[in-house]
C-alpha cells in the first residue's frame, strides 16, 4: 500500500511570525531557499527541527513552521546533538553565525564535527556581530574598525571552513546568499549527507558590514573573484573562463591563465570525494585577493554516523544481553536473603 | 557507635571468640596501596554474610601523590553491625596502617583500647622521614600504649606466601593489601568466599596474580589463627534488618538504577548526557552499562554541551538527565535556565563535593544549596529535592524525574561524595511494588486548529509536544514567552506575569510531595533539621537524645524546594531549632528566611560528615542553656 504525501511547498514552511531582520539583509536569501528546499527533500515537516543559538541568523527557526528551538549563545550544536540523539528520525539542521559556531560556541562546533553526528550546520558568515551593534567577529579580516576596534583589529581572523576540514569533517561546503540557485543546491547537498554537513555562507550585514562579500557577490566582479567547485571537473574562472588554479611543485595553488601552453589537463581537478581532506584544506585556504575563493562541495565522504552507532550499540546489547530486565537488573551481583 | 560489649566467648581452635554488636575498621595506606579496594571487600563479605554496613571512603584528589607521603594516604572506613546502623562510626575500633603516613594521619581517631594492625616493614627509614617522624613510633611505647597494637611483617609475610608463583617483586608487593584483608577476615570471622569468587573474577585472564592475591588472603588469615599475637578473634553476628533480598549499594550507583527504572517503567527511552567530574562519574559509568534498556549515554565535551544536551533530548522527547559536580554545576547554568524558561523536564543531579572553585574534589560538603536556589540569572526557582542515604538515591532519583514530568521543568536532585561512594545494604524492591512515572507527550492539537504549547494544566505544567506529531510544529526558545501561545512577547506586564507564574508552578510542586515526618516527640523543645547526607549522623545523635529522655524530634527534608507543606506548623511546635549543615548555613538562610525562626546552625567546613558525638554534644548544649 502506497500512501500519497501531501505535496508541500515553500508557503507550507512558513509561520505566522513577523520577521525582524534588517530590510535588504542576507539572511531573508537564506530563509527563502531554504522553504524552498525543504519540501523537496521527502522529510514530513513535523520531523524537521531547527535550532539555533544567538544572533541575527538564530531568529532564523521562527520563521519557519517546523519544530524550532532558539537557544542559548554557542550551544546550538550541543543542544542539536541531544534532539538528534533522542530521536534520529528526525532531520536537525543548526543555524549559526560566526560569533555563536566560531568564538563563544567553538568548542561545540568542533565536537559535532569530529563525531559526525546527521546535523545540517548552516554558518551565516557576515564577519560582525550584528545583534550586538558591530563588533568584530573571529572571521572579521585583521585592521577592521568596529566599535570594539577603533585603531583596527589585531585579532588574526580563522576560516569556518579550515575549522570543519580539521575537526574531520566529512561534509564541507561554502556558498553566496544572493547566489540563490547555487546556495539551493549546496542546502539540498547538505541535507542529503549522512553525517555532519557544514555550510559557510557569506552572508551580507548591510548593516554593520555592508559590502563585506561584494567581490563575491557583485555581478561584474565575483566572476575574477570566485571559483565554483565541481566534482571531477577543473578549477576554472574568470570572466572569460580562462583562468584557472594549478597547484605547482611546492605542492602550494597558482593561478594560472589558459592558454600560452598551459591546458586545462594542467589545472587542478575537483575531488570532493577524496578520503584524505589535503584538497579541501588547500581550497579552503585559497583566499582574496591572492586567490579567487571556492564556493562549492569541498567535502563530501561517508563515515560512521554517531547516532546511527549509538542505535547500532543498542541494538548490539539488546542482542547480547536481551531486552533489559529490572527484576534481573535489581538482583544482580551479591545479594543475601535477610528471613 | 563502635560496641565492646562482649555477648558470648567460646574457643575454638586454642582461640577465644568474642561477639560484638558493632565494630568501625578503618583500612589506610599509600593510594597505591589498594586500601579502597579491601575495604570494599571488607564492606561486601560484611554486607553479604547479613550485617548492617555503613561505609566512608576517604581518598585523596591526586590519583597518586608521591609514594609514602601524607597527601597520598588513602583510607576507607567502615561499620558494620547487628543491628540497624546510619553512619560508618565516629571512633576507630581497628585501624589497618600500611605505612607511617597513614598511621600519622589516622592514629587520632582509633579510640583508646582500640587495635592497631601495622605492616611494621613499611616503617623504615624513607619512609619515616616522608611522614615526618623522626624515630619510628612503633618503638614508642608512649605513643602506642593505649592500643594493642599488633605489628605484622607484611612485605614480607606476602612475598613469602606468592615466592612459588614467579611474580617480580613489584607484584607480589602488591599482593599485600590482600594480606592485611585475610587477617581481618580472620580477625572479624568472617567468610572470604565473596572475595575470592571476585579475585577469580576479575584476574580470570591472569591466573598467576588471582592465585597471588588468594594465597596473600590466605596467608593473612593463617597468620591471625596461628601466630601468637592474636588470642582473640570476633564475631558481630547478622543484623535483624527488614526481610528480604539485600544488596550492597552506593550512591551513585542508586542513583543511576533509580533513574534508568524510572524511564523502564515509563516505557521512555532515558538520555543521559555527562562530562566525566568526581564524585559524580560513576552514575555515568553505571548507566553507561544499561544499553540493553536502550539507555542513551552521551559524554558530551564539557558540561555545557552535556546540559545543552539534556535540553535538547527533553525536547525530542526523552526522560534527559545529567549529573556533576559543583563546578561542573555552575557551568551548567544557563543551559538549566533555557531548560526552565522553554518548561521542559530534566533531571540535574549535583554530587556534591567542597568547594568553591576545584575545592575539595573527594571530600563531601553540602554547599551547593544556595547554588541549587539561585544559581542562575533572573528569578528562576526550580524544584529542589536531597537524597538521606545511599538507598535513598534510588527512591530520589525517582522522584526527580516525576517531578519533572508531572511540572515540566528541570529538577535538582542533590547528593554528596559521602552518600555518593558510601555503600550500605539495599532491600531490592519487588518490581511491581513500583509506582511508574506517568508521561503524558501530546501528539495531537489542544486548540480547534492549531497547538499551543504554553497552555497549562492543574499544575500549571504545559503540554510536551513532541516532534514527529502532525500539526504540533512549534517554537521555543530562551526569550521570554506569552503564556498559552509560547510566542517571544516582551511585553512588561506578560514579563511579571510569565516570572509569578514559574515561582507558582514551583510552589504546585508541594501538592504532590509527602508531608513532613519527624523522629521523636510531635512538639518539645528542641526540633533538630537536617537535609541530605547528613541523615544519618543527625537520626543516630537524636535518637540517642530521645533514649536519654530527652525533648528531641529530628525533621529530615529530602524535599527542600518547595518545602512540604507542613514545614513552617511543624517548626512551630518546638521551642528550638537546630540545623547541622555541612557547610556555613545555607539551609539555616531558607529556613529562617521562610519561617522567620531563631534557627541555629551547627555548622561543619572541613570535607567531612558529620560525628554522631558532635551533634549529641550540641543537641546537650542547647537544651542546657
Amino acid at each position: 500500500m502506497s500512501v500519497e504525501l501531501p505535496v508541500l511547498t515553500a508557503k507550507d514552511f512558513a509561520s505566522d511570525q513577523e520577521i525582524r531582520w534588517c530590510p535588504r539583509c542576507g539572511d531573508y536569501s537564506i530563509l527563502a531557499q531554504m522553504k524552498k528546499v525543504l519540501p523537496t527533500l521527502g522529510v514530513p515537516k513535523e520531523n524537521t527541527v531547527f535550532v539555533s543559538g544567538i544572533g541575527c541568523s538564530s531568529r532564523f527557526p521562527y520563521y519557519l513552521d517546523t519544530f524550532g528551538f532558539h537557544s542559548i549563545h554557542g550551544r546550538a550544536p550541543a543542544i542539536a546533538t541531544g534532539v538528534k540523539l533522542s530521536n534520529p528520525e528526525l532531520q536537525v539542521w543548526v543555524i549559526t553565525g560566526d560569533g555563536d559556531a566560531l568564538s563563544i560556541g567553538g568548542n561545540h562546533l568542533m565536537h559535532a564535527i569530529r563525531r559526525n553526528i546527521d546535523l545540517n550546520i548552516i554558518l551565516f558568515n557576515n564577519r560582525i556581530y550584528g545583534l550586538t551593534k558591530g563588533q568584530y567577529s573571529p572571521t572579521s579580516p585583521v585592521g577592521v574598525r568596529t566599535k570594539s576596534t577603533p585603531m583596527g583589529s589585531i585579532d588574526n581572523p580563522l576560516s569556518p571552513l579550515s575549522v570543519a576540514i580539521g575537526s574531520e569533517a566529512t561534509f564541507v561546503a561554502r556558498a553566496v546568499d544572493v547566489d540563490i540557485k547555487h546556495l539551493t543546491y549546496i542546502l539540498e547537498r547538505a541535507a542529503k549527507h549522512k553525517g555532519t554537513s557544514f555550510v559557510e555562507v557569506y552572508q551580507d550585514c548591510n548593516v554593520f558590514n555592508a559590502g563585506a562579500f561584494y567581490y563575491a557577490s557583485k555581478k561584474g566582479v565575483k566572476e575574477d573573484n570566485i571559483v565554483y567547485l565541481e566534482h571531477g571537473k577543473p578549477l576554472i574562472f574568470g570572466k572569460d573562463k580562462d583562468k584557472g588554479i594549478r597547484v605547482n611543485e611546492g605542492n602550494r595553488p597558482e593561478v594560472v591563465t589558459l592558454g600560452s601552453g598551459i591546458s586545462e589537463d594542467d589545472l587542478l581537478f575537483h575531488d570532493e570525494q577524496a578520503d584524505e581532506p589535503s584538497l579541501a584544506f588547500l581550497l579552503a585556504r585559497m583566499k582574496h585577493p591572492e586567490f579567487p575563493e571556492a564556493l562549492g562541495v569541498f567535502r563530501d565522504v561517508e563515515r560512521p554516523v554517531y547516532d546511527q552507532c549509538v542505535e547500532d550499540q543498542i541494538r548490539q546489547a539488546k542482542e547480547t544481553s536481551g531486552e533489559g530486565d529490572l527484576e534481573a537488573l535489581f538482583n544482580s551481583g551479591d545479594t543475601w536473603t535477610v528471613e | 557507635m563502635a560496641s565492646t560489649d562482649v555477648a558470648t566467648s567460646e574457643n575454638t581452635n586454642g582461640k577465644k571468640k568474642e561477639s560484638l554488636e558493632s565494630v568501625v575498621i578503618r583500612f589506610c595506606g599509600d593510594s597505591g596501596d589498594g586500601m579502597q579496594l579491601a575495604g570494599t571487600q571488607m564492606t561486601n563479605v560484611s554486607a553479604a554474610f547479613g550485617n548492617d554496613v555503613s561505609t566512608l571512603p576517604d581518598f585523596p584528589a591526586e590519583i597518586r601523590a608521591p609514594a609514602g607521603s601524607l597527601a597520598g594516604v588513602s583510607g576507607f572506613q567502615l561499620s558494620f553491625a547487628n543491628h540497624e546502623i546510619y553512619t560508618p562510626g565516629d571512633e576507630v575500633d581497628t585501624l589497618v596502617a600500611m605505612n607511617p603516613a597513614a598511621l600519622k594521619t589516622n592514629l587520632a581517631d582509633l579510640k583508646r583500647g582500640g587495635t592497631l594492625v601495622v605492616n611494621e616493614d613499611a616503617f623504615e627509614k624513607a619512609n619515616l622521614a616522608k611522614a615526618g617522624y623522626e624515630s619510628n613510633p612503633l618503638d614508642d611505647e608512649r605513643t602506642l600504649s593505649s592500643y594493642t597494637v599488633h605489628k605484622v611483617p607484611m612485605t614480607r609475610l606476602t612475598r613469602d606466601a606468592v615466592a612459588e608463583l614467579g611474580l617480580t617483586q613489584k607484584e607480589a608487593d602488591r599482593c599485600k593489601n590482600f594480606f592485611a584483608l585475610g587477617l581481618i577476615f580472620w580477625l572479624y570471622d568472617r567468610d572470604p568466599t565473596p572475595t575470592q569468587d571476585w579475585v577469580k573474577d576479575k584476574f580470570g585472564r591472569k591466573p598467576q596474580i588471582a592465585d597471588a592475591n588468594l594465597q596473600a588472603l590466605q596467608a593473612g588469615s593463617n597468620y591471625g589463627d596461628s601466630t601468637q599475637t592474636f588470642t582473640v578473634h570476633y564475631q558481630v553476628p547478622p543484623a535483624k534488618l527488614a526481610p528480604g533480598r539485600y544488596r550492597k549499594m552506593t550512591g551513585n550507583e542508586a542513583t543511576a538504577l533509580g533513574l534508568a527504572t524510572a524511564a523502564h517503567l515509563a516505557g521512555k527511552t532515558l538520555f543521559y548526557g555527562g562530562y566525566p567530574i568526581t564524585p559524580a562519574s560513576d552514575i555515568l559509568h553505571e548507566l553507561a552499562k544499561l544499553k540493553n534498556f536502550g539507555v542513551k549515554t552521551f559524554q558530551a565535551e564539557d558540561e555545557i554541551a552535556a546540559m545543552s544536551s539534556i535540553v535538547g533530548a527533553a525536547f525530542g522527547g526523552a526522560l534527559s538527565v545529567t549529573a556533576s559536580s559543583g563546578p561542573g554545576i555552575c557551568l551548567k547554568g544557563e543551559a538549566m535556565g533555557l531548560g526552565l524558561m522553554t518548561e521542559l523536564p530534566m533531571v540535574i543531579v549535583n554530587v556534591q563535593r567542597g568547594g568553591p572553585s576545584t575545592g575539595l574534589p573527594t571530600k563531601t560538603e553540602q554547599s551547593d544549596l544556595l547554588l541549587s536556589m539561585f544559581g542562575r540569572n533572573g528569578d528562576s526557582p526550580l524544584p529542589i529535592v536531597a537524597a538521606a542515604s545511599p538507598g535513598d538515591c534510588f527512591e530520589m532519583a525517582q522522584e526527580a524525574m516525576r517531578i519533572a514530568v508531572e511540572h515540566m521543568i528541570p529538577v535538582l536532585f542533590l547528593t554528596d561524595g559521602y552518600i555518593a561512594n558510601g555503600a550500605e545494604p539495599w532491600r531490592i524492591p519487588d518490581v511491581s511494588s513500583l509506582r511508574p512515572i506517568k508521561v503524558e507527550q501530546k501528539t495531537s492539537l489542544n486548540g480547534d486548529d492549531e497547538f499551543f504549547p504554553y497552555q497549562r494544566d492543574d499544575n500549571l505544567a504545559r503540554p510536551w509536544g513532541i516532534p514527529g506529531s502532525p500539526g504540533l510544529e512549534h517554537r521555543v526558545g530562551g526569550l521570554e514567552k506569552s503564556n498559552i501561545t509560547g510566542n517571544v512577547d516582551y511585553d512588561p506586564d506578560n514579563h511579571e506575569r510569565m516570572s509569578l507564574l514559574r515561582a507558582e508552578k514551583v510552589e504546585r510542586v508541594a501538592n504532590s510531595i509527602p508531608e513532613q515526618e519527624v523522629l521523636g516527640p510531635e512538639s518539645g523543645e528542641l526540633l533538630v533539621i537536617s537535609w541530605g547526607g547528613t541523615y544519618g549522623a543527625v537520626r543516630t545523635a537524636v535518637q540517642r537524645s530521645v533514649d536519654g529522655g530527652k525533648s528531641v524530634a529530628h525533621a529530615h527534608l529530602r524535599y527542600i524546594n518547595p518545602f512540604p507543606s507542613n514545614l513552617g506548623d511543624l517548626i512551630s511546635r518546638y521551642d528550638k531549632v537546630l540545623i547541622p549543615e555541612l557547610n556555613t548555613g545555607q539551609l539555616s538562610l531558607l529556613i529562617r528566611a521562610k519561617y522567620l525562626v531563631d534557627a541555629v546552625g551547627q555548622n561543619k567546613i572541613q570535607g567531612k560528615p558529620f560525628l554522631v558525638g558532635e551533634i549529641v554534644e550540641k543537641i546537650d548544649s542547647m537544651l542546657s542553656e
